[in-house]
């Protein structure tokens, strides 16, 4: 899956991030180029979802400079170049919605407000579904679909737009092997075409294959950065202490932001 | 005088269309609360609309305009609190609720006029209202179905996943805070309707039916509008029906007839939703180690033949079928079925 190493699309430097004042991510540098396909990879609470937040403007820098495509994040406006897969949790909400609606919902970017949905938009929805494989469930509603299958609409949203970069946190989290391997082969399919690909994983599995460059992360910072390596090397590399960041999910109150999670 | 005469009343049109617009309106905006998962908050808005009306009624000018204007006010900052995620948001908001409706019986009492003035706004009073106020609600219905309906996809997107909306590009405080304005809105229009304190159902409840058939948001959506007027409209003209036997407010019939929908579309609910689950394709997990994997086949005496039309449920598993028997699967195997 070797691309040839284009112009970069992620500049990030003496990336900084703090949360409730307590450093989470630690004077780093990344740059990401054109057509690779990045893991970042580390321990949990290594600050590696930290990270990808901090790249798509979710989650503010305390202090230091990302650049996503050569202009800084607060002047960037061109989010339809970039698609973000977040963790699979908030796919349902309370009313049904049906996978259709779900992937349409990432076609915004190229959508102007107030204006019906032109053959474009519907190609690219349809597209986005075959290439995840869904395109046979595309009427049912997304509550009725298992979790892997959940995560495969959530890329096929962010397909949608026909972005040049992606970000997927953690798209194998809790995934079965089969959905793992068409979650790898949706991803295939958009490295093929030239996309540059960010993905925070915990555990590559089927994923190693198409991953041409890894970033471990720990402690909140950048502790190694090259070609891929084995699952024991990245399990062995750092030290892990017994003092980890617990990734269950926060019980909060209902009225809790987004914050509180991660 | 009987219903036909009670229909050719001025005052049962000025209800009529009334509720006709307040049915289609809450429901609009109710899909969205539901979706956000703030079922209640049309009632918290409703709280503190209390106190915009007592305001009207003291100062003299119109209570539905004070009422907005509160009503506005209060769910922005409800908004805001929950932005800013406060570790006990809820409790919080509810302060904002007791506060609005403490505060309107404490300036009712100014004015003199005790707690019984509030008893149109609390509850409802669509037959007395006046040409004016039927314009005004029908106004604010039309801006609500304008802007819930043209700005559907965004709204979706943001109330579904806000994160995602964020990476989008999309102003997801804006959209919220609209989405607020709105729901303020409704509550002003619904007031007169089915009252401040009833006014959440009506915007929640046929939701919560329409979602029991429906397979899609924008689906709910619709269903919810139609469920929404067949109560608001029903609703009313049961009232006036029953209230030539005894005295039937029509806010709480709308509220009990919306009630009555959702019981009745429940239990369908529960037999499809159990359906689709039975119908749900197995897995197709290829075996650890193909040599290994054992043919293992049903006993000799299964007599029975499986088909369209045997009763049990024929489930898609990989490139075949399974019927459940039993608790068994039997997939069709040459003469004999096989244990999957």
């Amino acid at each position: 899956m070797l691309n040839e190493r284009g112009a970069a699309v992620v500049e990030a430097r003496d990336v900084t991030v703090a949360i409730g004042g307590r450093p989470v991510l630690r004077a780093n540098d990344l740059t990401v180029h054109e057509g690779e396909f990045l893991a970042l990879m580390g321990a949990n609470g290594s600050g590696k979802s930290t990270l990808v937040r901090a790249l798509t403007g979710l989650r503010p820098l305390t202090s230091g400079s990302v650049s996503l495509f050569g202009t800084t994040l607060s002047d960037f406006h061109e989010h339809q170049r970039i698609g973000f897969v977040p963790q699979r949790a908030t796919a349902t909400g309370g009313v049904p919605a049906s996978v259709r609606e779900v992937v349409a919902s990432g076609r915004l970017t190229r959508r102007k407000v107030l204006r019906p949905m032109n053959r474009a938009d519907r190609r690219a929805i349809a597209d986005a579904l075959d290439v995840v494989g869904l395109a046979d469930r595309a009427g049912d509603g997304i509550s009725t679909l298992s979790g892997g299958q959940q995560q495969r609409v959530l890329i096929a949203r962010a397909l949608a737009g026909e972005p040049e970069l992606f970000f997927l946190d953690e798209p194998t989290a809790g995934v079965d092997l089969p959905n793992q391997q068409a979650l790898a082969d949706a991803l295939r399919t958009l490295s093929e075409r030239g996309a540059t690909v960010v993905l925070v994983a915990h555990e590559l599995g089927p994923l190693a294959s198409l991953v041409d460059r890894a970033v471990v992360l720990r402690d909140g910072r950048v502790d190694y950065d090259g070609p891929p390596l084995s699952e024991e090397a990245v399990h062995t590399h750092h030290h892990e202490s017994a003092a980890s960041h617990d990734h269950a999910p926060h019980v909060a109150s209902p009225l809790d932001s987004l914050e509180g999670g991660r | 005088m009987n219903v036909i005469d009670l229909l050719g009343l001025d005052f049962m049109h000025r209800a009529l269309l009334a509720a006709l617009f307040t049915g289609l309106a809450a429901p609009a905006i109710g899909t969205f609360l539901v979706q956000k998962r703030l079922a209640l908050l049309g009632d918290g808005i409703g709280h503190i609309a209390v106190t915009g009306v007592a305001l009207g009624l003291l100062t003299g000018t119109s209570p539905t305009w004070t009422a907005v204007i509160v009503a506005i006010i209060g769910a922005v900052v409800i908004e805001v609190i929950r932005e800013q995620g406060h570790t006990n948001g809820d409790v919080a908001l509810a302060l904002l609720f007791y506060g609005g409706l403490a505060g309107g019986v404490l300036i009712t009492g100014l004015d003199g006029q005790g707690a019984s003035s509030l008893q149109s706004y609390l509850f409802g009073s669509v037959t007395s209202i006046s040409a004016n106020d039927v314009w005004f609600t029908l106004a604010l219905a039309v801006v609500i179905l304008v802007v819930t309906l043209g700005l559907l996809p965004q709204l979706f997107s943001v109330a579904s996943d806000p994160e995602f909306a964020k990476a989008a590009g999309m102003r997801v405080r804006a959209y919220n805070i609209l989405v607020a304005v709105l729901a303020a809105v409704t509550v002003t229009v619904a007031m007169r309707t089915v009252g401040l304190l009833l006014v959440s159902a009506l915007m929640v409840v046929p939701v919560a039916t329409s979602q029991q058939l429906a397979r899609s948001f924008r689906t709910t959506l619709t269903g919810a509008m139609g469920v929404g007027v067949v109560a608001a409209v029903g609703g009313l003209l049961l009232s006036a029906a029953l209230s030539v036997h005894a005295t039937v407010a029509p806010g709480p019939t709308i509220v009990l007839l919306a009630l009555t929908m959702f019981a009745s579309t429940w239990p369908l609910g529960v037999w499809l939703r159990h359906r689709r689950r039975l119908r749900a394709p197995f897995p197709a997990v290829p075996p650890l180690d193909e040599a290994s994997h054992s043919h293992e086949m049903t006993p000799e005496d299964h007599a029975h033949i499986h088909g369209h039309d045997c009763g049990h449920p024929a489930v898609r598993h990989g490139d075949h079928v399974d019927y459940v028997h039993d608790g068994h699967r039997h997939a069709p195997h040459g003469e004999h079925y096989d244990e999957h």
